[in-house]
């Protein structure tokens, strides 16, 4: 039977290094998604995903499992990435089609034959547009987002996390997905009010 | 109900996680309310679009970089905790080196001539321990084979059993 997470927790506060492996194969693609969404790139997205895991790792004879094992994660994970871009160590990046995707980034992309060069132009366009307007949310809005959206995780959840009321928080969603529908307009938009030659053709 | 008032429960209502009571509320509001229902709807959508926004999947060697940091990590934190100061930890270490290299030297084999006549006479020596460590009772074995006769006295001259003038000393 599969141990739950916070077993695995307390098995590693027992010395039970193996406990450790299997949690760092669990969460680390969804954390490095998680902090590559809240700062610039994903070389500064892995140094704190390397942050999150060793302060974990250094926190386990003190863990206690006062909540769930991902809302410890992801409050470290948080924190972390909020310091950091208050900090100034990350750039936010500026919403431009010019800006080059990062060379590091190993994007997964299901490859389609019929793909022509222009369509992959296009898709890259959008996902730099999604990613942009991501990016230029308010520190806490952005976190709330890709909590809610991408970790799809619940309000209770979010709440812990952040810090907040879960009134606050869909307080605080409902003005950051304005926000982005305001700045995604042009790929919100109704599909009969798009221009010829935008949005993905299928 | 004011479209403000709404707009809070319009994200759980629209992600299936507003309650009953919620839900009804804003089914209500978005039934008499076309701007709402055009944002329900644009959310909706923008909802799809950001899924589109690709995920990363962490670079090859993260597995790595992260074991050899915790290494590291373990490596000082295992040491503090064996010995308290480092002051003491290089004492105990030239200690412990020290006996070592004492207990070790003798027993290093001896090729040259001389340390192989050394190592004879130590041997000789050995061998007679035991005559050293009893030379008292030796040096007094005749004496006691001539039992039950009289032991001289010490410091006195020894006498034979055959002496007359032994016992009463007086002529």
């Amino acid at each position: 039977m599969a141990r739950s997470d916070v077993q695995l927790m307390l098995d590693v506060k027992a010395g039970d290094e193996l406990s450790f492996e299997i949690l760092l194969k669990k969460y680390l693609t969804p954390l490095v998604n998680f902090l590559y969404r809240m700062v610039k790139d994903q070389a500064a997205a892995e140094d704190l995903a390397q942050e999150v895991f060793l302060r974990v790792y250094r926190a386990r004879k003190e863990y206690s499992p006062s909540a769930k094992f991902t809302t410890w994660l992801f409050r470290i994970a948080t924190n972390l990435a909020l310091n950091a871009i208050r900090d100034g160590r990350f750039r936010q990046m500026q919403i431009s089609i010019d800006t080059p995707r990062d060379e590091d980034e190993q994007v997964i992309e299901i490859a389609a034959p019929e793909n022509r060069a222009d369509d992959r132009l296009i898709e890259r366009e959008r996902n730099q547009m999604i990613r942009g307007a991501i990016l230029a949310l308010p520190e806490k809005q952005r976190a709330a987002v890709i909590l809610h959206k991408y970790q799809e995780m619940d309000y209770a959840q979010i709440g812990k996390i952040l810090g907040c009321s879960e009134s606050a928080l869909k307080s605080l969603l409902f003005r950051a997905y304005e926000t982005l529908r305001v700045q995604l307009a042009l790929l919100v938009a109704r599909p009969a009010a798009q221009p010829a030659g935008e949005g993905k053709q299928s | 109900m004011s479209c403000e008032r709404v707009s809070n429960s319009l994200v759980s209502y629209l992600d299936g996680r507003a309650s009953a009571e919620e839900r009804s509320i804003v089914e209500a509001h978005l039934q008499s309310c076309a701007a709402c229902r055009e944002r329900a709807e644009e959310f909706r959508r923008l909802w799809d679009v950001m899924a589109e926004a690709p995920a990363v999947e962490p670079s090859f060697g993260f597995d790595a970089r992260l074991r050899q940091r915790i290494a590291a990590e373990a490596r000082p934190r295992l040491w503090s905790w064996l010995v308290p100061s480092p002051r003491l930890a290089a004492a105990v270490v030239v200690l412990v080196g020290l006996s070592i290299f004492v207990s070790v030297k003798p027993n290093k084999p001896m090729t040259t001539g001389n340390s192989t006549v050394n190592s004879e006479e130590q041997f000789r020596m050995i061998k007679d321990l035991g005559v050293l460590e009893n030379y008292d009772v030796l040096s007094n074995f005749d004496a006691l084979s001539d039992l039950p006769g009289a032991q001289p006295a010490s410091g006195q001259p020894e006498q034979t059993p055959d002496d007359p003038g032994s016992g009463n000393g007086a002529s």
